[in-house]
C-alpha cells in the first residue's frame, strides 16, 4: 500500500452535520467524556469518604505504577481495532521485563537493557504478525500458543528466581523528568512513566487518527472485504498493528521491570486481563473498527483508582476483579445502547 | 455432497487419500508416534497404573472441553469456564461449609452450585444473544466478574475436611477404573451423539457456516446459543464438583487457566475456531493428547513449565500442518 491511496480511508467518524449544540452533545457522550467524568466522580466520592485517597503523594503513586498497562494498552488497542486480540501479551511483558534485567545485571549498557526488550517485542509482534496475516492462523490460537511458550520458557530458564543487584541508573521508572523545565515554566517535575504514557497515547491518537496507515487499521476492523477493495493491504496492516503492540509492550515491560529494585522473573498475574480490559472499556467498540487509545488509557488509571479506591474505602481487594467485570459489561451495554439511537436518530 | 460422493464410487482411491487426511487421521497418528516417542522416555509410562490415573487428571478439561467444542462449531467462544468452575467450587464450600453461615447439606450445596454455574453460562448466552455483544467480550467479562465473586466471596479461604463418602467421585474406582473417567464417558458419548445425529447438532454446524442463513432456516439461532452457554457453565459446575473431590479443598482460584486448556483441545482436536466444523471425536483425540504429553513429558524429567511449552508449541504447528494439509486437499478436488 502506497502512501497515495489515502483518500479512501477517511474516518468513519462522526463526519456528521448538525448543529453546535449536537455536535456539543456528541462530544459529550464520547467514550473518553464518560470515562473522564466517571474518574472525577469517584475520586470525589471516595476522597469525601477518605481524604486521604485524594493525597498527592497516593494518586502519583497510582499513575505512576500503572502507567505501564496503559501504555501496552495502546498496542492492544490497535489489535482489537484490527479486529485481532493477543491474550500473551502479560506473558510478554513478564518475559521482556526479565530479559531487560538481566542484561542490566550482566555490564551491558543501561541503555541497551532499555531499548532489547523493546526491539525484542517487535520481533515477536512480527512473528505473531505473519502467522495471523501470511498462514492465517487465527490471532486467539497463536496467542493462546505463545502465552503457554512464554509463560513455560520464562520459569524453565529461570527457574523463577528474582534478579537483584541491579545498577542504580537502571530504574528509568523511578527517574522524574525535569519537565518544562529547560522553557523556565515552574512545573513540577513528572515521573517518567507518566510522562511516557501521556507522550506515546497523544503522539499514538494523532497517528490513528491522521495517518494513513492509522486509518487503514480502522478500515481493516470496520470492513476488511472493504478495505481491500480499496487498495489497503489487509496483510501489512495486521502486521504493522502486531509489530507496534509488541514495542509497547516493550516499553511497557522495562516501565514494569524498573519499579522495583528486584525484578520477580514471572509473569504478573491477570496482566492481560487488565490491558485488555482498559482497552475494550476505553472506546475500543466491541465489533473492532472504532475506537481510541486516549480513552484506553483514561480506563488504564480508571481501573487502577477502583483497585487503589476499595482499600480506602475498606471494601475487600477480593472483589476487584468482580468490579472490572461489571465495568466491562456496563461499558458494552452503554456501547450497544449508544448505537441503537445513533441508528435511529439516523432513520430520522 | 453427492457429487463428492459420486466422485467416490469412480475412484476409491480418491475417498481413501480423503479420509487419511481427515482432521482427527492425522491427529490420530500424532497421538500414536506421540505414545510410542513418550514410551521409550520412560518404561513407567505404558503402564495401566499410569495412564488410568491421567484418565483422572485430565477430567476437569475433558468436562469443560466437550461443552467448549459446541460453542467453538457455533463460531463462539467461551473463556469463562475457568471462572465459573471456580465460583462453583467455593459456592460449593462456602454454602456447605459447618463453620460457615449456611451449613447447608452437602448434597444441596452440590446441586446449588450446579445450578449457578448453569446460570452463569445462561448469562452469557443472554447477554451474546439478547444483547448482541461477541461472546469473546462478554465471556472476557465474566471471567473476571465470576473470578471476581469466588474471591470476594471466598476472602481466598478455602473450606477443607469433606465427609469421606464425598471423596468418591473424585478419588475412587467403579470396576477398577477411576469413577470420574465413567462420567467422561458418559459425556463424551451423550455429546458426540447430538452433535452428529441431532437436529440440534446439525443446526450449530449451520449456525456457525452462516448464521443468518440458519435463521432464515427456521433454526432458533438465539434459544440454542443459549442452551449451549449454559450447558457450558453446567459442566465447569461438573468439573468443580469432581476437582474438589479430588483436591480434597475449594480455592478460589480453582480452574485459573482451565479456558485455555480446553480450548487449546478442541482446536488441536480440529475444530476451526470460526466455526462450522468440528467433532468430538477430535476433541477428545485433544485433550488425551495433551495429557499424555504432559504426563510422559514430566516422566522423561521435563519440567512443567517445559511441557506448556511443548504444548504450546504442539498447538501452533498442529493448526499450521493442518492448514497446510486442508488448503492441498481442497485445491486436489
Amino acid at each position: 500500500m502506497t502512501a497515495t491511496a489515502s483518500p479512501v480511508t477517511r474516518p468513519p467518524v462522526q463526519a456528521r452535520s448538525g448543529g453546535f449544540l449536537s455536535r456539543a452533545l456528541s462530544f459529550l457522550f464520547t467514550q473518553e467524556v464518560i470515562l473522564f467524568l466517571v474518574l472525577v466522580v469517584l475520586i470525589v466520592l471516595v476522597g469525601s469518604a477518605n481524604p486521604r485517597y485524594v493525597a498527592e503523594r497516593n494518586f502519583i503513586n497510582i499513575l505512576n505504577g500503572n502507567a505501564y498497562i496503559a501504555v501496552a494498552a495502546i498496542g492492544m488497542s490497535m489489535v482489537i481495532i484490527s479486529r485481532n486480540i493477543d491474550i500473551s501479551i502479560g506473558s510478554l511483558i513478564g518475559v521482556l521485563g526479565t530479559l531487560s534485567g538481566t542484561i542490566a545485571i550482566n555490564g551491558y549498557p543501561i541503555w541497551a537493557s532499555w531499548l532489547v526488550p523493546i526491539v525484542a517485542g517487535a520481533l515477536v509482534g512480527a512473528v505473531i504478525g505473519f502467522l495471523v496475516a501470511y498462514l492465517r492462523i487465527p490471532a486467539i490460537v497463536v496467542t493462546l500458543g505463545l502465552l503457554s511458550i512464554l509463560k513455560g520458557g520464562l520459569i524453565t530458564i529461570t527457574g523463577g528466581a528474582w534478579i537483584t543487584d541491579l545498577p542504580s541508573d537502571y530504574f528509568l521508572a523511578q527517574m522524574k523528568s525535569p519537565a518544562f523545565s529547560f522553557l523556565g515554566l515552574n512545573v513540577p517535575e513528572i515521573p517518567s512513566p507518566i510522562l511516557l504514557m501521556i507522550i506515546l497515547t497523544i503522539l499514538a491518537a494523532i497517528w490513528m487518527r491522521y495517518s494513513t496507515t492509522g486509518r487503514a487499521i480502522y478500515a481493516v476492523g470496520g470492513n476488511a472485504e472493504a478495505a481491500r477493495l480499496s487498495g489497503i493491504s489487509e496483510k501489512r496492516i495486521i502486521m504493522t498493528v502486531f509489530i507496534i503492540n509488541g514495542i509497547t509492550a516493550g516499553i511497557a515491560a522495562v516501565l514494569w521491570a524498573t519499579q522495583l529494585s528486584i525484578i520477580q522473573s514471572t509473569v504478573p498475574a491477570g496482566l492481560e486481563l487488565q490491558i485488555i480490559t482498559s482497552a475494550v472499556v476505553g472506546g475500543v467498540s466491541i465489533l473492532g473498527g472504532i475506537g481510541t487509545t486516549v480513552g484506553a488509557m483514561l480506563a488504564a488509571i480508571l481501573l487502577s483508582a477502583i483497585n487503589s479506591a476499595l482499600v480506602f474505602i475498606n471494601i475487600s481487594p477480593y472483589w476487584f476483579r468482580a468490579v472490572v467485570g461489571v465495568l466491562i459489561l456496563v461499558t458494552v451495554l452503554a456501547d450497544r445502547l449508544r448505537r441503537q439511537r445513533n441508528r435511529a436518530s439516523e432513520r430520522g | 455432497m453427492t457429487t463428492i460422493r459420486q466422485m467416490d464410487e469412480q475412484n476409491p482411491g480418491a475417498k481413501f487419500r480423503r479420509f487419511l487426511l481427515r482432521q482427527e487421521i492425522i491427529l490420530f497418528i500424532i497421538l500414536t508416534i506421540a505414545i510410542i516417542l513418550l514410551t521409550l522416555g520412560s518404561d513407567k509410562f505404558l503402564t495401566v497404573d499410569n495412564l488410568l490415573n491421567q484418565g483422572r487428571l485430565l477430567t476437569e478439561i475433558a468436562l469443560v472441553a466437550l461443552p467448549m467444542t459446541f460453542i467453538i462449531v457455533t463460531g463462539g467462544i467461551d473463556l469463562s469456564v475457568g471462572s465459573i468452575m471456580g465460583l462453583c467450587a467455593i459456592l460449593l464450600g462456602y454454602m456447605w461449609n459447618p463453620s460457615g453461615p449456611f451449613q447447608w447439606p452437602l448434597e444441596l450445596a452440590v446441586i446449588f452450585s450446579l445450578v449457578v454455574g448453569t446460570l452463569c453460562g445462561v448469562i452469557n448466552g443472554l447477554i451474546i444473544v439478547r444483547i448482541g455483544v461477541p461472546p469473546l467480550i462478554t465471556t472476557l467479562a465474566t471471567l473476571a466478574l465470576y473470578r471476581g465473586l469466588a474471591e470476594g466471596i471466598s476472602q481466598a479461604r478455602s473450606v477443607r475436611n469433606y465427609p469421606e463418602s464425598f471423596y468418591v467421585l473424585g478419588q475412587g474406582t467403579f470396576l477398577g477404573v477411576p469413577t470420574q473417567l465413567w462420567v467422561v464417558l458418559i459425556f463424551v458419548l451423550i455429546t458426540a451423539i447430538v452433535l452428529s445425529r441431532t437436529v440440534f447438532g446439525r443446526s450449530l454446524y449451520a449456525i456457525g457456516n452462516n448464521e443468518l442463513g440458519a435463521r432464515f432456516s427456521g433454526i432458533p439461532v438465539g434459544v440454542y446459543k443459549i442452551i449451549i452457554y449454559g450447558f457450558s457453565g453446567f459442566m465447569s459446575g461438573m468439573a468443580a464438583w469432581i476437582f474438589v473431590s479430588r483436591v480434597t479443598t475449594t480455592r478460589s482460584d480453582m480452574g485459573s487457566g482451565l479456558e485455555l486448556d480446553a480450548i487449546a483441545a478442541v482446536v488441536l482436536g480440529g475444530t476451526s475456531i470460526f466455526g462450522g466444523s468440528g467433532s468430538i471425536i477430535g476433541t477428545v483425540i485433544g485433550f488425551v493428547l495433551i495429557q499424555l504429553l504432559k504426563n510422559g513429558l514430566a516422566l522423561a524429567g521435563v519440567t512443567t513449565d517445559g511441557t506448556i511449552v511443548v504444548i504450546g508449541t504442539v498447538l501452533i504447528f498442529a493448526i499450521l500442518i493442518n492448514n497446510y494439509i486442508q488448503r492441498r486437499v481442497s485445491a486436489g478436488k
